[in-house]
């Protein structure tokens, strides 16, 4: 504990200095972040291959990329962002300026998960140092090869003065929570997710809170063969490719008309066996599950007896190597666990309707999720979906693709979340928009002050309508 | 209809009841569309003009607020607000496209061909609680906002301004539509009832210690708020200025100003040794003009809200190493709760009135022998709603900016940064967090939404399994590439 008190304070003094202000640090770091992260490409590979079973693609695409992305983006828009933003002042105020500043909001914390140990814990770093915080990054616990890369190299390539790691289980946690912060930025379960905000709190910290929830796949009834298969290979694509299932904006279930929804099966079981092979559990292309706690956890989901018969497709696993094989499930009933819980992991229940429309009514009436996607080409139907449901984001034709784009904010709403970041939005997540105005002594206007009389309030009257006619004959004693 | 329900206790039952209610009604989409909320604006600006001089009162009673502080402060500039909501809304509504710039389409190649934009949601049924001071505008103002944005939502007025909160409950369920905009009068149990409930967002108006409830309470259910607070706002005068303009412009931010019981009021000043005694002179002869040889006889500005309050600034005036630092003023009226413009000079650092945000008539002059000096002082504190600094030095001014940190800055000026919608007013640190005012208000109250338009065309094969060391390479170049990079990935000339 009172090592951490010594690091935070460094910290704080880092911030007092000034040294995190300038933009030609917010650069050196990010470049030296960038190196870090060319440098070190095979032990990332290694330690997300060892956490996780990753494979190197989809540790470059999902992480290593993600990263190299994000920070080289930041780079180039750094001084774009740093720039003050003028705003418009009505004529009333002249002559004056106004401004909106952003300035770092001081020493920062952010927690990781382990599903995309590096991203989701680099990206917002890339967030805080480019906005000019001191950062503390506690990576986490379950994913423990990528914390121990982070705490090593993090201090080898960054100030480790503005920026530390600091590793460790949940009593790490809690201690982090009892200090004082100027932000954090969580990722993770809702549960945890309550305990972050409630300890922020007592301390008026404000938080981000990037969470869950149980992302529906809509897929409308589709008539060209073409499309069918893209539709197929996407949402495989968001359910098994990012970390086995086990990701916050994955593909939690499909809803596909009934009529529609064999086509779906029948093509998804090809696809799956043309991506993972006859043997999906011996595939080097599916991470497996994270460690015993989540397996047990998964593996309950599938133990009830009623969602147990709905499976059609795999359901096989290895306790040993903690593989659950892709797994798919027609209509398991609306209210056994692996329908009421975020299922992060390889088991796609497949709910079936009579009109695609009853979708809407489904989703409406659970909580509100990350992302919601729909593979649809009709635009009504595409128009009901942004406009009567609510999710942090939705996505139509595709999955997971939202995540790589830094012009649209990533973030939850309700039970998801709050807050968002990736591009300018993390830069704005970890800033203060401080306002601006700027008066000049001449010209002063009178009856702003007491003694108050009528003429003083016939003045203030029409100066805030911004009646300016109506101001001048007042002025000039045409007006009564 | 409103007053029967207001007889019965207001428990959790009640609190719980009225937010399913709400929740239906926002369920419904009466809320979301635009007639809905461009007729509840509408209404609102007729309540107001059809009963200012009733509101006028209910601010006398409650505060003594003398009639042209209530018309500025708190009815003209919330007619202002409703008005540019009722201009701007069709505006705001209005899906923001997110531009896929060229430079950024070799990132986004994975993403392309696509289009994206951002769309504005409500965020469903919202609760509103304000504060004592301005009891009607900040009760009000956040209101606008949240039916700008198509909420339902509950506001829960001060009991410290009972006249004005009951004004509010008869008016609002006159003229809004009840089915969707409450009003809940009453005090720490009707609150904590209220605060038990899941909110969409809780906009909170007051201290920073029930500041800390209100969040505590919203992180059960995961609530967002935006919190307005306050702090010790500084003002910095430095020499060589128009020292009359500037003695005018803070006391009509601090007297003027609900007589010091305001946010943004300047709470204390910072000048320096050699200019203190011309400063003071100043404030002398100019709070003369404005309240005369007798101040507590004024009419002029309101009184201190109630005898707790009263007590709480006698307090800070009677202790021992403060009250010899009185150079202009102290005198008291007990019954009729008023306190004369008090200046005092060099107080310690660690006395009472140095500690906590005074929200009084009372100010502080600290001295320093460098101007310079004064950013160390106000750094060394909590970050407040508000800092000024009155000074013709550029540099100064630039070091102000930079190392200053404030929910917002005013140079040659006070408090008037609140009646420009076009900047963000809210808190950073203990100051608050969020922002609201013009269309900042209209995005406090909306869920941003995220919305991406992918073509079933443009599939890249490299980013499914089986994967494979080339898949790997040309992924690399498809991620981080030059165009020219990615054309000869693409072509198999990869390098990489």
């Amino acid at each position: 504990m009172r090592e951490l008190e010594d690091g935070l304070a460094e910290l704080r003094q880092t911030f007092k200095s000034g040294r995190t202000r300038n933009a030609a640090w917010r650069k050196n770091q990010l470049r030296a972040l960038i190196q870090l992260i060319h440098d070190k490409e095979d032990k990332i590979f290694e330690a997300l291959l060892q956490d996780l079973g990753k494979h190197p693609v989809e540790s470059y695409r999902d992480e290593i990329g993600i990263i190299e992305k994000s920070a080289v983006n930041a780079l180039n828009c750094l001084e774009k962002w740093m720039a003050p933003k003028k705003s418009r002042l009505p004529l009333l105020f002249f002559p004056a300026k106004g401004e909106v500043m952003s300035e770092p909001l001081g020493v920062v914390l952010i927690f990781a998960s382990w599903n995309f140990p590096i991203s989701l814990a680099l990206d917002p770093v890339i967030g805080a140092i480019a906005a000019g915080n001191t950062v503390v990054l506690k990576p986490s616990e379950q994913a423990p090869e990528c914390a121990l890369f982070l705490a090593e190299f993090v201090p080898l390539y960054l100030d480790c003065k503005a920026i530390k790691v600091i590793g460790g289980g949940a009593d790490v946690g809690e201690q982090l929570l009892q200090q004082k912060w100027d932000k954090i930025f969580f990722t993770g379960s809702p549960r945890v997710g309550r305990v972050v905000m409630s300890a922020a709190a007592k301390h008026l910290t404000p938080v981000t809170l990037e969470l869950g929830g149980k992302c529906p796949v809509i897929v409308d009834t589709l008539s060209s063969p073409s499309d069918i298969k893209v539709t197929v290979k996407r949402v495989i694509g968001g359910k098994w490719g990012p970390c086995s299932g086990q990701a916050c904006i994955g593909v939690d279930y499909v809803l596909v008309e009934e009529k529609f929804a064999p086509t779906v099966i029948d093509l998804l079981k090809k696809t799956i066996k043309k991506f993972y092979g006859d043997n999906p559990k011996d595939s080097k292309n599916i991470c497996r599950i994270v460690n015993k706690h989540h397996f047990g956890r998964l593996h309950k989901l599938l133990k009830d007896p009623l969602v147990a018969a709905s499976i059609i497709h795999g359901g096989s696993l290895d306790e040993e190597k903690l593989i659950i094989e892709p797994t798919i499930l027609l209509n398991p009933p609306l209210d056994a666990e692996i329908m009421t819980e975020e299922i992060f992991g390889p088991l796609l229940p497949i709910i079936t309707l009579n009109n695609i429309q009853e979708s809407i009514e489904f989703i409406n009436s659970r909580p509100k999720p990350l992302t919601i996607y729909a593979f649809t080409k009709d635009e009504t139907l595409q128009r009901q979906i942004v406009s009567e449901t609510s999710s942090g984001s939705v996505t139509f034709n595709d999955t997971m693709v939202q995540f790589a784009c830094d012009e649209l904010p990533f973030g939850g709403v309700g039970q998801s979340g709050f807050g968002r970041y990736h591009g300018k939005y993390s830069f704005d997540t970890f800033s203060h928009e401080k306002a601006i105005l700027q008066r000049s002594f001449f010209p002063e206007l009178e009856p702003r002050y007491p003694p108050w009389n009528d003429f003083k309030l016939k003045f203030i009257r029409f100066g805030y309508k911004y009646d300016y006619f109506n101001l001048l004959l007042l002025l000039m004693g045409l007006k009564k | 209809m409103g007053s029967e329900e207001e007889k019965k206790v207001f428990d959790e039952e009640a609190a719980s009841s009225l937010v399913k209610e709400l929740r239906a009604s926002f369920v419904n989409g009466k809320t979301r569309s635009f007639d809905w909320r461009v007729s509840q604006l509408k209404s609102m600006l007729k309540m107001i003009d059809k009963h200012e001089t009733e509101i006028v009162a209910a601010l006398r009673d409650d505060l003594s607020k003398p009639e042209h502080e209530s018309t500025i402060y708190e009815i003209a500039m919330l007619r202002n607000s409703i008005t540019l909501a009722l201009k701007e809304i069709k505006h705001w509504i209005k899906p923001e496209k997110a531009i896929f710039f060229f430079q950024t389409v070799k990132t986004s190649l994975t993403t392309f061909p696509s289009s994206g934009e951002i769309v504005s949601e409500p965020l469903g049924v919202v609760l509103i609680i304000s504060a004592w001071n301005y009891p009607f505008l900040l009760s009000l103002d956040p209101v606008v906002g949240a039916i700008a944005a198509g909420n339902a939502l509950v506001l829960k007025p001060s009991e410290i301004a009972p006249a004005t909160s009951s004004l509010l409950a008869k008016l609002v369920g006159e003229y809004m539509d009840f089915s969707s905009i409450r009003v809940v009068e009453g005090a720490v149990t009707e609150t904590s009832a209220l605060l038990e409930q899941k909110w969409d967002k809780i906009f909170y108006t007051g201290n920073g210690r029930v500041g800390r409830i209100v969040m505590a309470a919203a992180a059960k259910h995961l609530t967002p708020v935006l919190l307005e607070l306050g702090g010790k706002s500084p003002v910095v005068v430095d020499s060589g200025i128009n020292l009359q303009v500037s003695v005018r412009r803070i006391i009509a931010g601090k007297w003027g100003c609900n007589n010091g019981q305001a946010c943004i009021s300047p709470d204390y000043i910072i000048t320096t040794k050699d200019y203190a005694p011309k400063l003071i002179d100043t404030l002398r002869n100019e709070l003369e003009k404005f309240y005369g040889k007798n101040p507590l006889e004024s009419k002029d500005f309101s009184r201190i809200v109630n005898s707790n309050h009263f007590t709480r600034l006698t307090k800070l005036l009677d202790e021992d190493k403060v009250s010899g630092k009185i150079v202009h003023g102290g005198e008291r009226d007990k019954t009729n709760l008023k306190i004369a413009p008090t200046i005092l000079l060099d107080v310690p650092r660690d006395s009472l009135i140095m500690s906590e945000e005074i929200f009084g008539p009372l100010l502080p002059i600290l001295t320093v022998d460098k101007i310079e000096d004064s950013f160390g002082i106000i750094n060394s504190g909590t970050k407040p709603l508000a800092a000024y600094l009155f000074t013709n030095n550029k540099k100064l001014r630039q070091q102000f900016v930079m190392n200053v940190s404030a929910g917002g800055l005013v140079v040659n000026d006070t408090t008037l940064h609140l009646a420009v919608h076009t900047l963000p007013f809210g808190g950073v640190g203990e100051s608050g967090m969020g922002a609201y005012h013009g269309k900042f208000s209209f995005d406090a109250f909306s869920h941003k939404k995220a919305v991406l338009y992918r073509s079933f065309l443009g599939d890249a094969a490299v980013r499914y399994p089986p994967y494979t060391r080339g898949k790997l390479r040309l992924m690399k170049v498809l991620i981080t590439g030059s165009i020219f990079s990615i054309i000869c990935g693409l072509l198999g000339w990869s390098k990489v």
